[in-house]
């Protein structure tokens, strides 16, 4: 798999690819001819039964295809086929320990219902010695068939010094069976009424722990299914333009700037530039966005989304790994694989779990021994084996990365990409939601929406005079000036002397006029006296979430110039959302405090922090800190980043599907703010998830091991068999997987109203 | 009589125990040469299980994972903000790089699979 390949060492030093047409060992010499002959070649190599070739070298991979393809036959890149595999795999180790439980259970359960007779192990009868001898052999058989695993694995374990669930299993089943036939070949040993035998524990144990994994591979099958969803998104073939010819090509040997055809209701191949045609695009997959987006010539195009409408040509500019989709795969591969702080001292414990257990397990059998009741050496073994059995670690490592596999899977199915497990985690923890207002809260797209003009001064040259100011600066209130002017931009009169001074505004001479335009304070730095109607006039139009500019033209008051940004339609359910949540809700702005809190009023903001220059927002964010809060913050990702860095989670709102944005902790793949209460929401209820998963592993290891050591047997006469133990292990890891899988039908408060 | 034997015997064991997994472990890392070591994934541990490496030097471990159980079917380095997914049979090259010195983990998930990395 081409992503999880980024950091090696040599990313292009072997290329492997899929030949067609090659079938005789003459074609093998003469493909590997012409891939030798291609500069840069060290080594080439043709696997006939695999129909593959294997070359090594830095030449490029188009120019080896082309070098057999020149010499008669076709090829591509081997297909990033892990998944598939992985899954092939998968499914044979199911079907063996299936198997295997089958084999382990059918000796011993008709075993365990003879064993209910009363003299089944009556010993001095002959002929039921020698049954139970051959029951010896058959169980033991049984264990090296069914359990060999644990044997082996608990072995090479042992030998590194370390201990693992297969030292527990092999331990516990065992000391059962060597016991046990011990007693079959030497009873006189141990007193009569010790004299019984254990070997269908043994067998039944194995089965259930092996049918246990079994369905445990199935359950962990369904928590990767995000991650399986996205990479069916992949096109298997592309119509590219060659030679004047359209052709369907495996998507993997597609290179940039080929020129590839979609048509209505197909899928993208690779990422590109639309060269021709128009179309609707639906990008919900990536995005969550359910509008299908208008794609025009010279507009992006996204590998994996749908093509609805019209035929496209496009230029290839990203292929294979680079491509946003196999980007955002990699991603979430990669934060599903992370692990949050949470499932650190679960980590802890199952580092020095199993020797501790076994040590339980020898100190519990000396405790029956000295001070059980008879027959104490047959209580004894049964303590030692039932506290080895019971005893889970699987369950309490596999708590946390389930649900980080679910849960991180889950956000990526709604266009949240959660870098990692401690994103997820602190995301959880966030007291106080920080957001960035233009672009955030509103659209980011403001426009002219009142002119007032003093008396003698024209409305259209104002504004003229205005965006002839305002023509160089790339501010967005400065980019909605010039698009109200009466002219066209590149008619503008020129600027000179131009200054912008922050958080007041800007002031240049245009047509021979001195300017100064931007707030109150612009207006006492330059001289300007504002009459207190025209105060008035501003404030009115704050209240109304208007920025109003005053404008002067040498040295006089002019007018007003009122620009507003619109608020962008889900803002006020999401910040709603927000608050439901438990979230402060605070809005940071370069805007005067009139107009930021006329747009707090209107979507439900709880506090404001008006007038902040661009790079205060990151004091901003530290102040909140240090009065105890664990702060969220949201923005663009480009000249928010350094508050975003600073925040405990930093949430990067994207524009559709570039991920370039990835110094942030959660990328939304949408302009959406639903995203960021969708994102709380998902790592809520993970940690919740994964909570519940500790808390169970935690309890059921605390619980079962003294259980089964026997402390409940002096007060309650309770002593648990060592299948029931076995059962009870078996199925505790089983049921971590399930409760992280609860995850996925856990559905976001938007989707649920 | 045989009370007391046993007693002993199991009293050594669980010393055996102790000694065996929290002392005698500390076995010589196997030095890595040229910036590349190659390491077994299978039944149960990963093999060599613990290598030494210079500080601050950029190290190539190639894992090849021959266990089918998923139990061993991903890597983390601690301390270093890895993970990697092992498929079955695919050798899978991973770059670490320790600046301090000292002892760190890599385990799978569920830390039964467990190994050491000696920075020097």
């Amino acid at each position: 798999m081409t992503e999880e390949h980024t950091s090696t060492p040599h990313p292009s030093a072997s290329t492997r690819l899929v030949l067609e047409g090659a079938h005789c060992s003459a074609c093998k010499n003469a493909i590997e001819g012409a891939l030798r002959g291609v500069p840069g070649v060290t080594r080439a190599e043709v696997n006939m039964a695999a129909r593959e070739a294997d070359v090594e070298g830095d030449a490029p991979v188009e120019r080896l295809i082309k070098a057999v393809e020149g010499a008669g036959y076709g090829a591509r890149p081997a297909a990033d086929d892990t998944q598939e595999s992985a899954d092939a795999a998968n499914e044979a180790y199911y079907r063996r320990l299936m198997r295997q439980t089958i084999i382990a259970l059918g000796l011993g359960v008709p075993l365990m219902i003879f064993g209910f007779f009363e003299s089944a192990v009556d010993l001095t009868w002959t002929p039921l010695r020698w049954f139970w001898l051959a029951m010896s052999a058959a169980t033991g058989a049984i264990l090296v068939i069914s359990g060999h695993h644990f044997f082996v694995g608990g072995w090479k374990a042992f030998r590194a010094h370390s201990a693992t669930m297969d030292t527990l299993i092999a331990l516990g089943t065992g000391m059962a069976w060597l016991f046990s036939t011990v007693i079959v070949i030497a009873p006189a040993l141990v007193p009569e009424v010790a004299r019984h035998v254990y070997f269908e524990a043994a067998a039944i144990i194995i089965g259930l722990v092996d049918l246990g994994l079994a369905l445990e591979l199935r359950a962990r099958g369904k928590t990767s299914q995000a991650i399986r969803r996205l990479l069916d998104l992949q096109e298997k073939t592309a119509r590219v333009l060659r030679g004047g010819k359209e052709q369907d090509v495996p998507v993997e040997s597609v290179v940039v700037d080929d020129v590839v055809r979609v048509r209505p209701g197909e899928k993208i191949a690779v990422d590109g530039v639309v060269t021709e045609g128009r179309s609707n695009i639906d990008e919900s997959m990536l995005t969550g966005e359910p509008i299908p987006v208008a794609k025009d010539v010279g507009d992006e195009v996204v590998a994996g989304t749908l093509n609805k409408t019209g035929s496209l040509l496009y230029r290839a500019t990203r292929v294979g790994a680079d491509t946003a989709l196999a980007q955002i795969i990699a991603l979430v591969r990669q934060a599903q694989n992370s692990k949050p702080p949470i499932g650190r001292l679960a980590d802890v414990i199952s580092g020095v779990f199993v020797p501790i257990v076994i040590l339980i397990a020898i100190a519990a059998a000396l405790a029956w021994y000295n001070w059980g009741p008879s027959p104490q050496v047959a209580y004894a073994i049964v303590t030692a084996v039932t506290v080895l059995i019971i005893a889970c670690p699987c369950a309490l490592g596999l708590a946390t990365p389930m649900s980080v596999m679910v849960g991180v899977g889950k956000a990526a199915e709604a266009g949240i990409l959660i870098r990692n497990g401690e994103a997820l985690q602190t995301a959880s923890r966030i007291t106080t939601m920080v957001l960035d207002k233009t672009g955030t809260i509103t659209a980011g797209h403001p426009e002219v929406v009142d002119v007032r003009t003093v008396q003698d001064h024209a409305r259209e040259r104002v504004l003229t005079l205005a965006a002839g100011l305002e023509a160089g600066s790339e501010h967005p209130l400065a980019q909605a000036i010039v698009a109200a002017a009466p002219v066209a931009a590149e008619q503008l009169p020129g600027v000179q002397d131009f200054e912008a001074v922050a958080g007041h505004g800007v002031t240049g001479s245009v047509d021979g006029h001195v300017l100064a335009f931007g707030n109150d304070k612009m207006m006492r730095r330059a001289g300007v006296e504002v009459p207190d109607a025209w105060s008035r006039t501003s404030d009115a139009m704050a209240e109304k979430a208007q920025t109003p500019m005053y404008i002067s033209i040498d040295g006089a008051l002019a007018g007003i110039i009122a620009v507003a940004d619109p608020i962008k339609q889900d803002s006020i359910d999401a910040i709603e959302r927000m608050h439901r949540a438990g979230l402060t809700v605070v809005m940071l702005t370069g805007d005067n405090r009139r107009t930021a809190e006329a747009v707090a009023r209107q979507v439900g903001i709880d506090s404001v922090r008006a007038e902040v220059l661009p790079d205060d927002k990151k004091d901003q964010v530290a102040e909140l800190q240090r009065s105890g809060e664990t702060v969220g913050m949201v923005g663009d990702g480009i000249n928010d980043a350094p508050a975003l860095a600073l925040a405990d989670v930093g949430f990067a709102i994207g524009t559709g599907t570039d991920v370039a944005i990835e110094s942030a902790d959660v990328t939304l793949m949408r302009g959406s703010l639903h995203g960021v209460a969708d994102a709380v929401e998902v790592s809520k209820a993970t940690l919740r998830n994964i909570k519940q998963n500790l808390f169970g592993a935690f309890i059921y290891n605390a619980a079962g091991i003294p259980v089964a050591a026997g402390l409940l047997y002096p007060f309650a006469g309770l002593l648990l068999n060592p299948i029931i133990a076995g059962a009870a292990m078996a199925f505790s890891s089983l049921t971590v997987v399930t409760n992280a899988n609860r995850l996925r039908s856990f559905t976001l408060s938007r989707n649920a109203s | 009589m045989t009370t007391v034997i046993v007693n002993i015997l199991g009293l050594l064991l669980m010393a055996a125990v102790v000694w065996w997994f929290w002392f005698a472990g500390r076995r010589r890392a196997v030095a890595v040469a040229d910036g590349r070591i190659a390491i077994q994934v299978a039944q149960g541990a990963y093999t060599p299980d613990r290598i030494a490496v210079p500080a601050g030097t950029a190290v190539d471990m190639e894992f090849t994972r021959t266990d089918p159980s998923p139990c061993a079917g991903v890597v983390q380095f601690e301390g270093l903000d890895i993970s990697r997914e092992l498929p079955v049979d695919t050798p899978v090259s991973i770059r670490v790089r320790y600046e301090a010195p000292g002892e760190y983990a890599f385990t799978c998930q569920m830390g039964m699979y467990r190994g050491h990395i000696v920075v020097q």
